[in-house]
């Protein structure tokens, strides 16, 4: 199922302290605690891992319980997932420490070979937690309805900043009272020309935006 | 980076070697120790440590046994002036003197992201020296040998050398015990303020071991114990 195809451009960086000639685009997914991170991860795995060669770091607060859970789904083999600590300070490993999680996408690299795309998941955090670009090429920001609609008004560096905004469990707006509609304005006017989709996994095919979206990235990252 | 171009200790003249030590002190540098707590987590959830005392108690077993082994290591380092073999020998020596395959492991995983974060900072070709020899098995060598290399490149003399291993013996560890156990970090730091002249009598001890032709090796078993019980544990907070 994952890419056997030996690509010159992909070769793992041989020494893990040098910048590497090429290797796998990195993506980050950040964003509240609860607000489906993990579930977006497996969901990309799942629609990816037949065309992509594909491998997990998970940044949990405590060390596997998002790798377990990629695991138990069997949305990829234990050998493409690794879990990192965080020390209690999930938005650290992410952004002003990153030293743990580079080498948890590197030895990724080493021992699987050509790897196309390192999803990174971070540790639930706050509105402020966003990846350093010293660690990850784009970032992903995953929000949720029923964290209220006002989220993307409120801002904060993960709703500004990132790549692309992920507003998820759009199915649960009708019970939570939030206006999808004042979502969507709220993150247009935070976000300028960034783009922002609405999702809901529970629907089939729930996650095609983001993928398609990913699909754009590594296609982009291929041809630089 | 200033390469001491003499064997002899440096003198204070060399530039940037305040900056330097200081930049090697800092618990902000990328190094990736703010996941680790050298034991504490496990002491704690051991019951063994509950409060500033006990942990005050930790930090001073801690300093003066894996402190004063990884102080002798360094101060060994940053006068090997950049030698493979010499640090290879080093690092054998560290093997030899952490029994726990858990801390050996966590020992050359921060070895390897210091070197990451100096190879950044001074990028040349006398780190080279330390890297794995074969790139596919890159394990890292042994942090407190990376320090010391790293300080002596920066033109710091063995004594500073071994003070940054000392010292980091117990400040990482005391950041962790103030997040696992909600503790008062301003006690805390008093703690480590209080252990400031151990500190500076370990670093000058080891050095005059290394200069002896010895290397200090004062073995804490709790530490190795707390190491292997923490590798098992599922669901950490911290890496070690």
């Amino acid at each position: 199922m994952h890419g056997d195809h030996v690509d010159l451009h992909q070769a793992p960086a041989r020494h893990s302290y040098q910048a590497a000639p090429a290797r796998a685009l990195r993506i980050g997914l950040g964003g509240p605690v609860g607000s489906g991170k993990t579930a977006t991860v497996a969901a990309l795995c799942r629609e990816l891992r037949g065309e992509l060669s594909l491998a997990v770091v998970t940044n949990d607060i405590y060390t596997t319980e998002d790798a377990e859970f990629l695991l138990r789904n069997a949305v990829l083999p234990p050998e493409r997932i690794t879990a990192v600590e965080t020390g209690c300070c999930p938005h650290t490993a992410i952004r002003d420490d990153i030293a743990a999680n580079l080498d948890a996408v590197e030895e990724l690299e080493r021992s699987l070979g050509a790897v196309d795309l390192v999803l990174i998941e971070s540790g639930g955090d706050n509105l402020t937690a966003t990846f350093s670009r010293g660690l990850v090429d784009h970032q992903i920001f995953v929000i949720d309805v029923s964290g209220g609609d006002k989220i993307p008004r409120k801002g904060g560096p993960g709703v500004t900043s990132a790549d692309l905004l992920v507003v998820n469990k759009t199915d649960l707006a009708p019970l939570v009272g939030a206006d999808l509609g004042v979502m969507a304005r709220d993150a247009k006017a935070q976000r300028d020309a960034l783009p922002t989709v609405f999702t809901s996994l529970t629907a089939p095919d729930g996650i095609a935006p983001v993928v398609g979206w990913v699909r754009e990235q590594v296609a982009r990252w291929r041809s630089r | 980076m200033q390469r001491q171009e003499s064997t002899a200790a440096p003198t204070g003249s060399s530039p940037g070697r305040l900056g330097a030590l200081l930049l090697l002190a800092d618990p902000r540098l990328p190094t990736g120790a703010h996941a680790h707590s050298g034991g504490v987590e496990a002491a704690v959830r051991a019951g063994r440590v509950r409060d500033t005392a006990e942990l005050a108690q930790f930090l001073t077993g801690r300093l003066h046994t894996a402190g004063l082994t990884a102080a002798g290591l360094a101060a060994a380092a940053a006068t090997a002036d950049g030698d493979a073999q010499r640090l290879r020998e080093l690092d054998a020596e560290a093997d030899a003197r952490t029994p726990s395959a858990a801390a050996r492991a966590t020992s050359r995983k921060l070895g390897r992201q210091l070197l990451r974060a100096a190879a950044a900072l001074w990028p040349g070709p006398e780190l080279r020296a330390l890297t794995a020899a074969d790139p596919q098995q890159p394990v890292g060598p042994h942090q407190p040998v990376v320090l010391g290399a790293v300080a002596g490149l920066a033109g710091l003399t063995a004594t500073e050398a071994a003070g940054l291993a000392a010292y980091e013996s117990v400040n990482g560890p005391a950041a962790a015990g103030v997040r696992l156990l909600g503790l008062d970090p301003y006690e805390v730091a008093a703690v480590l303020a209080q252990l400031t002249p151990q500190v500076d009598e370990l670093a000058a001890a080891a050095v005059r071991a290394v200069e002896r032709g010895e290397l200090p090796a004062s073995g804490s078993p709790l530490l190795e114990i707390y190491a292997e019980q923490h590798a098992a544990r599922k669901g950490r907070l911290f890496a070690s």
